[in-house]
């Protein structure tokens, strides 16, 4: 086997491993699995029934955002496994076998895919028991789930270089809640954003989890022709630069948590 | 017979503190070596050193034929690491812990598998085996992390601390497991903080201290240095001290001690607790009244003083802060 083929194979050994680790972990997987079921019945039954969008079901308009906000929430359990193995020791054993360093990473990171397409899958399911449809066409929907998966895969990479600077799950797990709640709260996910006051309504539309949902919306068909898209250039352009945002973040905070990995350990 | 570890001049230093301080040792293949020193010595760092973890700030050394830091990636397939903390899996059971160590040093996953339910079965690990690692005691989760050492069968094994933490039974098991390896000739470096396992398990033992090693010997090398086995006994009576002293004196290696304000008598001693029985033997002949006797054996304490002067323990506080 060449170098590549023993990276691939390497990841694929740590990614099995996590993936078993969420599978045995009840808080991990209560938070995969039960919690998207509890939001999309809370939101499509309370709030849905309360709030009436023109054109559309709120509930309908809310699916794609609760998708979004499970992914983003969901990508902090790759920095928190992270910061709990770096407590562990755990690493010292990968460290003087002789594997791939980077699987460690790739392998964490393609685990938390598959435990968020778990998430998104069950939510799918339980949208489609409460009247959520997918209005475009399959390929465009296959595309949307697509989109989601990619920009959860890069921003699992986020939360792991966060975690690899922070190192400890304490510390990790407060930083990460007052990060992630005002990106999910301040964007297009729950509300309309041209109803927000002028500052706010301008991070809104910026906000790159905005973008992402309404690529969603678009993507899935859960828009009405009676409420136009916002005039920010994201948002206009939102599946493109959806899958441009994943792009960049990849490039971007792969190298820098490969660093902080081999800088964290080597101490 | 060539040597598996050589290390020279190894210095590593954390900010002020001088965690090695020019370390020098040399393992002959097919030995065991055991690095003996409190804590703080640099035992650990040592290790890490030796197993590619940490880079030394000068000196170099080479293990397998490899040099830890330029060959360190070729290193890893011929080495066998067990840390001072069991680097297991909790979420994984103890089969699949193994495996993917298996896997890893990429033994191929039908080999892996077979390879982890071995080990479990020598380590007395088989009814365990399928149950996640979490509830396990402390002693099964040591030796699943030296099982996991084991999985590549390598030629050199490092072990830091294999059995501190442990009860006397658990210990006692594993160094039957560790003295199997030995015979099956794996070249192992052992760091422990007892004299008595070192005694047990190691050919060649380096006594360390502030990063340094101070001595090196066999095990009865060291302890002619330390002064051996030792009959210790106190008395009711300043005529009995005198009696006691004389009756001793034949059995002693070397000077009998008596220590007329405690009533006591100290006697070097070789035979053990044969030694012990004779000795209370003559003093019954003499009409002598013990209020209390026994045998000590050298500790690391012991050596420590001898060599340096000063105790272990204290130098431990000095050094941990
Ligand atoms: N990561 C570290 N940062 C700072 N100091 C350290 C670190 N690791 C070890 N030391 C210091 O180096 C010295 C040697 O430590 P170590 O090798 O762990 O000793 P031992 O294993 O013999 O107990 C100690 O004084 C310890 O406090
Ligand atoms: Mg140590």
């Amino acid at each position: 086997m060449n170098a590549l083929q023993l990276a691939v194979a390497d990841g694929m050994t740590i990614a099995r491993r996590n993936a078993l680790k969420i599978r045995r972990a009840p808080d991990l997987l209560g938070g995969v699995v039960m919690l998207p079921i509890v939001f999309v019945l809370l939101f499509a039954y309370v709030f849905g029934s309360m709030i009436s969008l023109p054109g559309m079901s709120y509930g309908e308009y809310l699916l794609p955002g609760i998708f979004v906000m499970t992914i983003v929430s969901s990508a902090q359990i790759t920095g928190y496994t992270l910061t709990q193995d770096l407590q562990k020791g755990i690493f010292d054993r990968f460290r003087t076998l002789p594997m791939s360093p980077s699987a460690v990473l790739t392998g964490q990171t393609v685990a938390d895919v598959i435990m968020n397409l778990t998430s998104v899958v069950t939510m799918a399911l339980v949208g489609l028991a409460v009247g959520w449809r997918v209005r475009s066409s399959p390929v465009e929907g296959a595309l949307g789930f697509l989109m989601l998966l990619l920009f959860a895969y890069a921003f699992s990479w986020v939360t792991a270089t966060v975690a690899l600077s922070l190192r400890t799950p304490e510390v990790f797990n407060n930083v990460a809640t007052i990060l992630s709640f005002p990106l999910v709260f301040l964007s297009n996910a729950f509300v309309d954003s041209t109803r927000l006051p002028g500052p706010l309504r301008v991070v809104a539309e910026w906000n790159p989890v905005s973008t992402l949902v309404q690529a969603a919306r678009e993507l899935f068909g859960n828009t009405s022709p009676a409420m136009p898209v916002p005039d920010a250039w994201p948002l206009r352009h939102a599946v493109p630069v959806s899958f441009a945002w994943s792009v960049v973040l990849l490039v971007v905070f792969v190298p820098l948590a490969t660093r902080l990995y081999q800088k964290a350990v080597s101490r | 017979m060539s040597d598996a570890i050589t290390a020279e001049g190894l210095v590593k230093r954390y900010g002020d503190v001088t965690a090695l301080d020019g370390l020098h040792l040399t393992v002959p293949e097919g030995t065991v070596f055991g690095l003996l020193g409190p804590n703080g010595a640099g035992k650990t760092t040592t290790v890490r050193i030796l197993t590619t973890l940490l880079k030394p700030d000068a000196g170099h050394a080479r293990v397998a034929g490899f040099d830890v830091v330029r060959d360190a990636a070729l290193l890893r397939a011929h080495i066998g690491v067990s840390g001072q903390y069991a680097a297991v899996d909790d979420h994984l059971t103890g089969a699949e812990n193994l495996e993917m160590v298996g896997r890893l040093y990429h033994l191929g996953v039908k080999r892996s598998r077979r390879r982890a339910r071995e080990l479990l079965e020598r380590f007395d690990l088989a009814d365990a085996a399928d149950r996640p690692v979490q509830g396990w005691s402390g002693g099964m989760r040591r030796r699943l992390d030296l099982a996991g050492a084991l999985v590549a069968a390598p030629p050199v094994l490092f072990l830091d601390e294999p059995t501190t933490g442990l009860d006397p039974r658990a210990r006692a098991s594993l160094w039957d497991v560790i003295a199997e390896l030995v015979a099956e000739g794996t070249t192992v470096l052992l760091t422990t903080q007892y004299m008595e396992e070192a005694d047990r398990l190691a050919d060649r033992i380096a006594v360390t201290d502030h990063g340094r090693v101070i001595a090196l010997g066999t095990a009865d090398e060291l302890k002619g240095q330390v002064g051996g086995d030792r009959i210790e006994l106190s008395v009711t009576s300043a005529a009995d001290l005198e009696t006691a002293g004389r009756a001793l004196a034949p059995l002693a290696v070397g000077d009998v001690q008596v220590d007329a304000d405690a009533l006591q008598v100290t006697a070097p001693v070789t035979g053990g607790a044969a030694a012990l029985t004779t000795a209370l033997g003559r003093l019954a002949a003499e009409r002598v009244t013990v209020r209390d006797a026994g045998l000590r054996r050298p500790t690391l304490d012991d050596v420590f003083l001898s060599l340096t002067g000063h105790e272990a323990d204290a130098e431990t506080k000095e050094t941990v802060r």
